[in-house]
């Protein structure tokens, strides 16, 4: 099975198109113990380090935790209650939009163009993907490391060349103004994010049959109308499931903020994520803490929802 | 008139090749660009970089920042317990996600949908969510600020997505080899362990590399998870540089080189068929 089959049946829930014809058969083997005793392991790590860790998250949110002693207090909502009153809730509310939604749209503009790009036939493509692949694979400290390096307001290489060239007279300290924080992140996110939404979306474009976009030429359509009465009804899953997987681990991502801005200038730069951090660790209050983690998570339940309908077909297969 | 349309066309044609040469490098400039920056700078002599308008290319080339990163700060250290972690979470990644994987495409059993969906769900998580129950649990085991104990949480964090690879893997394996073992009398363990194993290998190379680059990369459980120089890992050691040491770029630059490279050698060398399973499943990116 090729790479692009392979990600088609398992995106879309469709039976990939070069698969041979016959249906799966499962084995028979209903009531045996050995896929018990082949998952169970599995089902063992994931419970105790993932499951278990999860619910007790959860019960933190409902009780007043402390620190030194771990001794828990049954307290309802009220952590909700002081997190939502709080003065700044709204605003990270709002903040964690503009992170989440700025990032994976300009990704989702940037991979559909890079992908495009990489649908034509040159030289070396096999090596080329593997190139741009790279920020992918890279650690986030050391994203953050690079590009605070480059950002620099006296020795970086961005505020010198744009010195240089006269675009700016004063370097601009692009990490630590309210005004550019937010935005020179996402930008940061957007560089790293962009390579795997092209890729993606390569997988679904080579999966597109020729044939098909050879006889909508010959019925007169021009490349805009072939792309959009073709090729994008066909990759169009694919997009969906990517943006909405690449939303959710947006918000979810605080590696990059908390490294380079630790959510400032003052909080100009902190989303929901790094606020659960921030309160459970700097001001040391777990309940709190992880009453934020639950909102955030609350508002992803939507799009996990969404991603779970879109694939359930699979799982089910 | 007839003659010139061709020559035309076949100026076009040479004039968007062109175009499309220049996007192509324009784009790798822009990915590699960074990497490139880290690499001249670690190179670059300590007394060039503090002086203002320091340029990109230094005058000469040196690896001084090398030699005092290794002689003079921890980084060895963190740089074998990245190591040791990895080499504890990825064979236990391995061998319960390949379990699972085969589980999952071989046979049939109550309960496999929701196994899938809930494998699926287990990444999308807030990370932070986990973390902050997971710190007292792990002392509770015994298991804070150890090696295991981190080990244990990448590989509970690998196993989703890598049982996703590997059972993407499993369902493309033919299922006559194995009716042809059972017609022949082989148990359930010895068509496993001689006829299905040995061709999941390269899914195995892909999701244990899938693992190797999260335990190596991440962050934030590493970050609450060790306090000490003897079990933190190289991220969480960089990022102690990057306050410790925030005007030595020499330094900062020749650490973030040496940390990078087992990645991207390990991801460009098993990147096809890493990037299919990343472009069929859910996986952290």
């Amino acid at each position: 099975m090729t790479s692009s089959t392979l990600t088609e049946a398992v995106v879309t829930g469709r039976p990939a198109p070069r698969r041979p014809v016959t249906r799966r058969r499962r084995p028979a083997r209903r009531g045996s113990i050995a896929p018990l005793v082949l998952l169970a392991p599995a089902i063992v790590l994931v419970a105790v380090f993932a499951g278990y860790p999860l619910v007790r998250s959860i019960w933190f949110s409902l009780n007043d935790v402390s620190v030194f002693t771990g001794v828990l207090d049954f307290v309802g909502f009220e952590n909700f209650a002081s997190v939502i009153g709080t003065a700044e809730f709204y605003p990270t509310l709002g903040r964690t939009a503009v992170w989440t939604f700025g990032a994976v749209s300009l990704q989702l503009v940037g991979g559909l163009c890079l992908a495009l790009m990489l649908n034509n036939r040159f030289p070396m493509r096999g090596v080329y993907r593997g190139l741009i692949m790279i920020p992918w694979a890279t650690p986030s400290v050391l994203v953050a490391l690079m590009w605070k390096w480059i950002l620099d307001p006296n020795n970086g290489v961005l505020n010198q060349w744009l010195l240089g060239t006269g675009i700016i007279d004063a370097p601009i300290e692009f990490l630590s103004q309210n005004s550019t924080a937010l935005p020179t992140l996402i930008m940061i996110d957007v560089w790293q994010g962009i390579p795997l939404f092209a890729i993606m979306i390569l997988a679904a474009l080579q999966s597109v049959s020729g044939e098909l976009k050879e006889s909508a030429q010959i019925d007169g359509c021009g490349p805009v109308s072939v792309f959009r009465h073709v090729v994008l009804p066909a990759i169009l899953p694919t997009i969906l499931i990517t943006t909405l997987l690449r939303l959710i681990w947006t918000s979810n991502y605080v590696d990059l903020i908390f490294i380079l801005t630790g959510g400032g200038p003052g909080t100009s730069s902190t989303t929901l994520a790094l606020e659960s951090y921030l309160t459970t660790y700097k001001a040391s209050d777990f309940g709190s803490g992880a009453a934020y983690a639950v909102i955030q998570a609350l508002f992803l339940a939507v799009f996990i929802a969404l991603y779970v309908r879109l694939t359930r077909k699979d799982a089910n297969r | 008139m007839s003659t010139s349309t061709p020559t035309r066309i076949r100026v076009g044609r040479y004039a968007g090749k062109t175009g499309f040469g220049i996007a192509l490098i324009g784009v790798l400039a822009l990915v590699l660009g960074p990497y490139l920056v880290m690499l001249l700078t670690s190179l670059t002599p300590r007394e060039e970089l503090v002086g203002a308008g320091a340029n990109l290319i230094p005058s000469e080339f040196t690896i001084a920042s090398y030699e005092e990163l290794v002689t003079t700060t921890p980084f060895l250290s963190y740089l074998r317990n990245s190591l040791l972690v990895a080499a504890i979470a990825v064979p236990i990644t391995l061998i319960v996600s390949t379990g699972a994987a085969i589980a999952m495409s071989r046979f049939d059993f109550r309960g496999r949908g929701a196994v899938m969906i809930g494998l699926l769900l287990a990444q999308m998580f807030p990370a932070v969510l986990l973390v902050i129950s997971l710190q007292g649990q792990l002392r509770g085991m015994g298991l804070m600020d150890t090696t295991l104990g981190l080990a244990l949480v990448h590989a509970a964090f690998a196993t989703p997505f890598a049982t996703w690879l590997l059972k993407g893997f499993a369902d493309s394996i033919p299922r006559e080899i194995e009716e042809a073992g059972q017609i022949d009398g082989a148990s359930s363990a010895q068509i496993i362990r001689i006829l299905l194993l040995p061709l999941l290998r390269p899914g195995m190379v892909a999701a244990g590399t899938y693992a190797f680059i999260l335990t190596w990369n991440e962050f934030l459980y590493a970050l609450t998870f060790t306090s000490q120089t003897a079990t933190r890992t190289l991220p969480v050691g960089l990022h102690l540089f990057i306050g410790e040491y925030q005007i030595r770029w020499d330094l900062l630059t020749a650490g973030g080189v040496l940390s990078v490279l087992p990645v991207v050698i390990g991801f460009l060398l098993v990147q096809k068929r890493l990037v299919a399973g990343l472009a069929a499943g859910a996986v952290k990116g």
